[in-house]
């Protein structure tokens, strides 16, 4: 990373952390939408782990913007967030209409 | 270093993800799989430096051929697993393909690592063009020929999809849906507004802006909004075409302004108008590419007695 | 300075590799929106390989200098089509579904 050249020790060790944190979520949550039995599981696990994951990254780059690329990373954390919460639903609803219709 | 090792994952994924796409036993994974395809091609294009195309693929690519490709789907209703074939039809062509290939890296890589000299001459020329921004001037102003044929070819295929497109299967709407896709709608005529006058000076422009208003007003379509965007409606006729008028009527009144000059040249701004010439067209094309693209993908068939399809359902609906 | 050729072979490659795949999944098949699939994939690789063509001007540090803005203009048009004719392409398959769909039991040649 050539961007964070001038951050102190204990800032690029925070932002590391939460990078990482936000790869592990996001593993998590690819490995559970893999392994998990049905829909709703596999749902609830995407939507969770990958905003959780999504929010971490975008804490942990932080350290390396200006506080205008700040605020546009904090939209779309917020747009995803929405639009996540939302897919989930419907889909979960689809799920439950062809359920009860077989 | 570790910029390498992301191209290797991002290519790994890519090829991956058009195998799994092209040899995946059911319909409805091979679709989806070309739909993430399509939102990795449009990281692909971030990372080649092309952002214009990473706009305009993220909302085309991933967003309307996904819709595209699910109306198809929802079409042909009641999914069956795909009939299996033999070792034979799968062995010969993948050998055709395989020396395809080879032949194909033999040539590729042999390509010269120099660029030609189109990038030079684009900077050079590019303070004449009336934006400062290259890919908008090489489409609107230096292969203008391009930008006017394109807007053609997507006209022809809207009346060409409206002739043979089946009526639409509809689904219900959620409320949820509709709440959230009236939710995004100002977010997305703004954010095609922004894009469509960030295009004079930075990536962006009337392909996106018009792809992305698209993208919106699909959503918003297959939730049963906007009922007046439908082909019978005589204003979306005449902004479906007014992309080309008006790019025909700007080119014929450049050429009679430069009459005065000993060579007249076909598509060719005066410098002094450019810009103003290169605004209007963008405007005008980004609606007729939206509502182009719109009705491409929501294909509704028009009320006239003229249209094959109609009539043929009539005849059904009359047997 | 290897790195950057390093990685322009390698979308290169890529490149020719999609091509590749997509004209199998066209020969192979079998549905029809398959390989309407395909074809959207063979012409994916031909604008990566168009767009790797321009991202060789730029060089090592692309965010200076700029990329071939021909080429991209070109791939810019490409998308469009490409996204036109796989429209008109799936009304026609449609148009074909439904047709074979109305008539169910011809008489065999």
């Amino acid at each position: 990373m050539s961007v964070g050249g001038e951050l102190s020790v204990i800032s690029t060790l925070l932002s590391s952390a939460l990078l990482l944190t936000g790869l592990l979520f996001f593993i998590a949550g690819s490995v559970a939408m893999l392994r998990f039995p049905d829909s709703y599981s596999r749902l609830h696990a995407v939507t969770k782990a990958d905003s959780l994951g999504l929010g971490s990254i975008i804490a942990g780059l932080m350290f390396y913007c200006n506080w205008w690329q700040n605020l546009l990373m904090l939209l779309i954390w917020l747009l995803v967030l929405a639009s996540g919460t939302v897919s989930c639903q419907l889909l979960a609803r689809f799920c439950k209409t062809k359920q009860d219709q077989a | 270093m570790s910029l390498l090792l992301f191209d290797v994952l991002l290519c790994g994924l890519l090829l991956a993800l058009a195998l799994a796409s092209v040899l995946s036993r059911q319909l409805s994974h091979a679709v989806i799989l070309y739909i993430a395809f399509g939102l990795l091609m449009a990281l692909t294009w971030a990372r080649l430096a092309a952002p214009d195309l990473a706009l305009a693929e993220a909302a085309i690519g991933a967003g309307l051929t996904g819709a595209l490709c699910f109306t198809a789907l929802a079409r042909q209703g009641k999914l069956a697993a795909s009939p299996t074939l033999s070792w034979q039809q799968r062995c010969w062509p993948a050998l055709f393909v395989l020396v395809t290939l080879f032949g194909l890296l033999l040539l590729v890589l042999q390509l010269p690592a120099k660029p030609g000299p189109l990038p030079a001459l684009v900077m050079q020329q590019l303070a004449a063009s009336g934006v400062s921004h290259p890919v908008t001037a090489v489409l609107l102003n230096f292969r203008s020929w391009d930008t006017l044929l394109e807007l053609l070819v997507l006209l022809l295929a809207l009346l060409g999809t409206l002739q043979v497109a089946p009526a639409p299967v509809y689904q219900s709407s959620w409320v949820l849906s509709r709440s959230w896709s009236q939710l995004l709608a100002p977010l997305i005529i703004v954010l095609a507004g922004y894009l469509l006058w960030a295009g004079a000076h930075q990536p962006g422009g009337a392909f996106q802006a018009g792809a992305l208003l698209a993208a919106g007003a699909v959503v918003l379509k297959l939730n049963h909004q906007l009922n007046w965007l439908a082909w019978r409606n005589i204003w979306v006729r005449f902004f479906a075409i007014a992309g080309l008028t008006v790019f025909v009527a700007a080119v014929l009144t450049a050429w009679l302004l430069s009459g005065a000059l000993a060579e007249p040249v076909w598509l060719r701004w005066p410098p002094e108008l450019a810009k103003y010439i290169i605004l209007l067209i963008e405007i005008f094309a980004t609606l007729a590419i939206a509502i182009t693209l719109t009705l491409l993908v929501v294909a509704e068939q028009p009320a006239t007695p003229l249209s094959l399809a109609r009539q043929e359902d009539d005849e059904a609906a009359d047997g | 300075m290897v790195e950057f050729s390093s990685s322009l072979n390698l979308f290169l490659a890529t490149a020719a590799t999609l091509v590749a795949i997509g004209v199998y999944g066209f020969i192979v098949g079998p549905e029809p929106l398959r390989r309407i699939v395909a074809l959207n994939i063979i012409s994916a690789g031909i604008f990566m390989l168009m767009v790797v063509l321009a991202y060789r001007s730029a060089g090592p540090d692309a965010v200076s200098t700029l990329a071939d803005p021909v080429l991209h203009a070109l791939v810019l048009t490409g998308l469009v089509v490409a996204v036109s004719a796989t429209a008109f392409a799936l009304a026609l398959l449609a148009r074909l579904g439904k047709t074979t769909a109305d008539r169910p039991e011809e008489p065999g040649p």
